[in-house]
């Protein structure tokens, strides 16, 4: 079905610059954001229709939901361990490129100048970042403009009549981004005045119905795609959001490094005292992952017993090492048992034996778990 | 022709994906790069990645908790 679907945007492709006759010297080259769902595919498509050379570019920003999570959990086994983004441009045969822009997004989110929405998300400062990124690529590669699969109404903060136009400003590329899935809506763009694209081929949809892009997506004969419920960005997401807001929290800083947003997205957290927390891995999946963290944190794991890997962050003491052995005794199986036998190592590689019983259920209080 | 070795082991997707397109950035036509990875999720997105670009892709398996792949650099060509 894969190569069914980009067979066919190959000969549109084909066909599309056959039909109006576009030659070497006239071809328009435009950057689409692809995000790996369906609006920016349907937004390619429209526009490779009409003849014109797209490239995807996909901005990292340590955040996005895909990849990661469906890597590290073993329980999401039956997804597919696929980046969706890449997955998109496949299907609709254009390149993809990738921009690493962890370092340069601390900002974006540290400072957003919009505020954030409902959760830790900047969507609005998000969405004008990478609109910039790409327009910034689009300079460096002689591209013509950019392409995202923005709709008018979709979303509270970064996508409504009044906040679109501030992508465009504070991104730079102005005139230059065009929104096809919602250009009958919005004022005339560049490409469309200068007749790259031809405006009455693009489309009027608004709102938050998806309707119209799932008839869109059925015209195209797109079959399969990503329909992600909460977005793609695990800054939206409110149990991340909390777990980010306790790090900075207990920190003296609120800066980050990739191992630490990374972390959030795995495993219980639980802050039993302010100076330390624990992340305890709830399967297979996580405790694999973990355990590439090993040298990096104190760790607990269960002797005795079956019981998950227990990383501790913070700098913890005698009596913390005690607390934090019968919390990770309690979520192994050896919860039951009057004694479990737990293993503590150092960041020196040392290990130490502990012999602890494990807390009761009633005995951790609700408000440890971040 | 040259071959080069990357080692994207502890990362996770995209970014042995992004290392992969950083580092072919840097090599000519028909040079080789040995790309090795931890994340399962490379088995996949890393031979996508190179079809969408057009390199070749001459090995890609999983040995044990491994993946490893073997590309061959394609040059480009710029839009028709």
């Amino acid at each position: 079905m894969g190569e069914k679907q980009a067979l066919i945007c190959y000969a549109v492709r084909l066909s599309s610059k056959a039909k109006f006759g576009i030659s070497m010297s006239t071809q328009r080259k435009a950057i689409s954001l692809i995000s790996g769902g369906l609006d920016s595919m349907l937004s390619t498509r429209v526009i490779m229709d009409q003849g014109i050379h797209v490239e995807g570019i996909n901005i990292f920003t340590g955040f996005c939901v895909e990849g990661h999570t469906h890597a590290i959990r073993k329980k999401d086994k039956k997804k597919p361990k696929r980046n969706q983004a890449l997955w998109v441009a496949e299907q609709l045969g254009i390149k993809l490129h990738i921009i690493d822009v962890i370092e340069e997004y601390k900002e974006v989110l540290l400072h957003p100048g919009h505020g954030y929405g409902q959760n830790m998300n900047p969507c609005l400062d998000c969405k004008g970042f990478m609109v910039r990124k790409a327009y910034e690529w689009m300079q460096e590669q002689g591209f013509d403009f950019i392409i995202t699969g923005e709709v008018v109404g979709q979303r509270p903060m970064s996508q409504r009549r009044d906040t679109l136009p501030v992508i465009q400003r504070e991104s730079g590329a102005g005139d230059l981004l065009l929104r096809p899935l919602s250009a009958l809506n919005l004022p005339e763009t560049r490409p469309e005045r200068e007749g790259w694209v031809r405006r009455d081929e693009l489309y009027d949809f608004s709102g938050r119905s998806r309707k119209p892009q799932i008839a869109l997506a059925a015209k195209f004969g797109f079959e399969e795609y990503s329909q992600p419920a909460g977005g793609c960005c695990f800054l939206t997401d409110k149990s991340y959001s909390d777990k980010l807001v306790d790090m900075w929290a207990h920190r003296s800083s609120r800066d980050y490094e990739l191992d630490d947003i990374m972390l959030l997205k795995v495993g219980r957290h639980l802050r039993p005292r302010p100076h330390f927390k624990l992340i305890v891995a709830r399967e297979e999946g996580e405790t694999r992952f973990l355990e590439g963290y090993r040298k990096q944190f104190v760790h607990l794991q269960s002797k005795s017993h079956n019981g998950p890997l227990v990383l501790i962050d913070g700098v913890i003491d005698e009596s913390d090492r005690l607390l934090a052995a019968r919390i990770s005794a309690r979520f192994g199986q050896g919860r039951d048992a009057a004694e479990v036998e737990m293993e503590i190592t150092d960041l020196d590689g040392r290990s130490q034996p502990l012999t602890v019983k494990p807390l009761r259920a009633n005995e951790i209080p609700q408000d440890w778990y971040v | 022709m040259s071959e080069q070795h990357l080692d994207a082991r502890r990362l996770l997707c995209p970014l042995p994906v992004i290392r992969v397109q950083n580092t072919v950035a840097t090599l000519a036509a028909g040079d080789i790069l040995q790309v090795v990875c931890s994340d399962p999720g490379a088995l996949h997105d890393v031979p996508a990645w190179c079809r969408v670009h057009g390199h070749r892709v001459l090995a890609a398996e999983q040995r044990g908790d491994e993946v490893r792949i073997r590309i061959e650099v394609v040059a480009q060509e710029p839009p028709a």
